[in-house]
């Protein structure tokens, strides 16, 4: 959060293609102006000295809820019906009614 | 008019001076007329929008089961015959499920949500699904791609969102009591747009199972209902451990309803200074100021915490909720469900134009900033920072807690706001969050309930926010608030 640069158009990009968005030439620059500005409102975090602070994926690991020995929050590890085949296969849009069918995988 | 409750609805059912059928066919009635466009055909439509579809079959089913439940003298259901309205992020067997995007255009879920099908089991007559912003990414309900939601109280406001169109609902009489999810407040500002209750529950204490997923560490669901008491029993209805959500919590169930019946003096009132700053509406101000006196007359010991890390609670949400819905966000691929883009001649230019065509605006923004947070080079400067001030944010609610037994402080910094007002400044939206975010992040218990309007005639909203898993003390603050004169 150092760098003040902002965001690139390039950054924009290269973000776009990690994220598999194809975003339009009109939204490119939209998405930059707004990514800049978003960034500046979250760089006031840098004014708070973190360290020795632990990071916190989910508030269970602060109230101690995660930390049950034996692991019984888990559940029984046993074989048991999952959802109907067919009723998934009908909301894919392209399906020989076993395995969703998508385009060529490999590009030469 | 006396707007129906579940108390009333049920009392009515059971005592047979009402089907169950009845109560559904005049909400669709309603709905029908009101709820859609104004036109030659629609002299009553409002325009609203708050329903997506309706799920007439499924609910006509269900309210005879009810109906020959009460003539063959079954025991019968909390919510027996009483008629809900689900938001379009939870899935409905027979519904489509949309989450207000048209990248799930089509699905058709093969399940129910648990919260869904414990409502039904609950006697519940489940009537359609509710617009939302898209998979529950906004505060206005103007980001759905199937058309914003009008505010009933004002129809050139929003509801506030994402779950505008389940606040909404309740309001407009087009259910007695919705689902919702609250990611950053999305149950809690529309409430108080709307003029509503609206609970957020402690995470984990409903089960999730059937949610569309936006941010995992932080969506939760939860009711909308027009009293506390009906919240309440909402709220008993849809708490418990769920194996088919491991981050659902196995702590006994309170009494809630119960609860309610027990004194509230001698309880300590926090109000934090961090929530009454600059940028607060007066009128709202004043308002919590006479529920404070309220709750002083009746023995309450208002004091006040200090929340320090406040400010920062705004700015880390939107790490942390674009970061993870930047993850959650990537099954939308054209694969399985949905939207898929016809012209595409290899897996990735799919992928690509599918979330192109799929994705309005707002989700394209935030998984933008999301995946530049978790980006290699950025992770630690943000994502990481990000929970490192969650934990601070979450120790301020820790601490205060350690003195008082709930909080008290607005839901939002302005009543709702007109149409189309802050749909081109991002920032100014989120800001929008800055008095609901916190409780969010740090996975406590909130409600907001309605305490008094504006000059205007806008509803005025207040939180109360309650220790992780005390939903109970809570709601019983909460119903004295809703008993007292504004």
């Amino acid at each position: 959060m150092s760098s003040s640069a902002g965001v690139s158009l390039d950054d924009v990009k290269r973000v776009a293609e990690l994220a598999n968005l194809e975003l339009t030439a009109e939204e490119e620059p939209r998405m930059q102006r707004d990514l800049n500005a978003i960034l500046g409102h979250i760089a006031e975090l840098n004014e708070l000295d973190t360290t020795g602070v632990p990071a916190m994926a989910q508030v269970g690991e602060i109230l101690g809820l995660l930390t049950q020995e034996n692991g019984e929050a888990l559940r029984v590890d046993a074989i048991r019906p999952s959802v109907d085949r067919m009723a998934v296969m009908a909301s894919a849009p392209e399906t020989d009614g076993r395995f969703f069918k998508v385009p060529k995988v490999i590009e030469r | 008019m006396e707007l129906l409750t579940i108390d009333s609805v049920r009392t009515a059912v059971t005592g047979g001076t009402k089907t169950a059928v009845a109560f559904a066919e005049e909400h669709f009635a309603r709905i029908v007329a009101e709820d859609g466009p104004a036109g030659p055909d629609s002299p009553d439509a409002k325009g609203i929008n708050s329903y997506l579809t309706l799920s007439r079959e499924r609910a006509l089913a269900q309210a005879a089961k009810v109906d020959a439940a009460v003539a063959a003298g079954e025991t019968l259901g909390p919510l027996a015959g009483v008629p809900i309205g689900i938001k379009d992020v939870l899935t409905m067997v027979g519904s489509a499920a949309t989450a207000g995007s048209r990248i799930l255009e089509g699905y058709r879920p093969p399940y129910d949500a648990t919260a869904v099908a414990k409502l039904e089991a609950a006697g519940a007559v489940l009537l359609g699904k509710l617009n939302c912003d898209e998979f529950a990414m906004g505060s206005s309900n103007e980001n759905s791609a199937y058309g914003l939601v009008r505010n009933p109280r004002a129809l050139d406001r929003v509801p506030g969102g994402s779950s505008g169109g389940s606040a909404a609902a309740v309001a407009a009489d087009f259910a007695v009591a919705t689902l919702g999810t609250d990611t950053g407040g999305s149950i809690r500002q529309p409430a108080a747009f709307c003029g509503v209750v609206g609970v957020l529950p402690t995470y984990g204490r409903v089960s999730r199972y059937g949610l569309i997923a936006f941010a995992s560490s932080l969506d939760r669901v939860g009711p909308f209902t027009r009293t506390v008491k009906d919240a309440a029993t909402m709220l008993e209805v849809l708490a418990g451990k769920d194996e088919r959500d491991a981050t659902s919590s196995d702590k006994a169930v309170g009494s809630y309803v119960s609860d309610l019946e027990k004194p509230v003096a001698g309880l300590r009132v926090g109000v934090p200074a961090e929530y009454f700053g600059e940028g607060l509406d007066s009128e709202i101000r004043a308002a919590i100021e006479r529920v404070l006196d309220g709750l002083r007359a009746l023995g309450c010991v208002v004091q006040p915490v200090s929340l320090p890390h406040t400010k920062y609670a705004v700015p880390t949400y939107y790490v942390i909720a674009t970061a993870e819905a930047s993850s959650n966000l990537s099954r939308f691929d054209g694969v399985r469900f949905g939207l898929r883009a016809e012209e595409a001649n290899t897996l990735s230019a799919m992928y690509r134009r599918t979330r192109d065509a799929g994705f309005g605006p707002e989700v394209k923004r935030r998984i933008l900033l999301g995946t530049y947070a978790l980006s290699a080079g950025y992770y630690d400067a943000y994502y990481k920072k990000a929970q490192q001030v969650r934990t601070l944010l979450t120790r301020d609610f820790l601490t205060a807690f350690e003195q008082v037994d709930v909080i008290v402080s607005p839901v939002t910094p302005t009543p709702a706001f007109k149409l189309g007002e802050k749909t081109d400044d991002p920032v100014k939206m989120y800001l929008e969050d800055i008095y609901s975010v916190a409780a969010s992040l740090a996975g406590i218990c909130g409600v907001s309930v309605p305490c008094g309007n504006t000059k205007d005639g806008l509803p005025i909203g207040v939180q109360i926010m309650g220790k992780h898993f005390d939903e109970g003390t809570m709601l019983r603050v909460a119903a004295v608030v809703e008993d007292l004169e504004f």
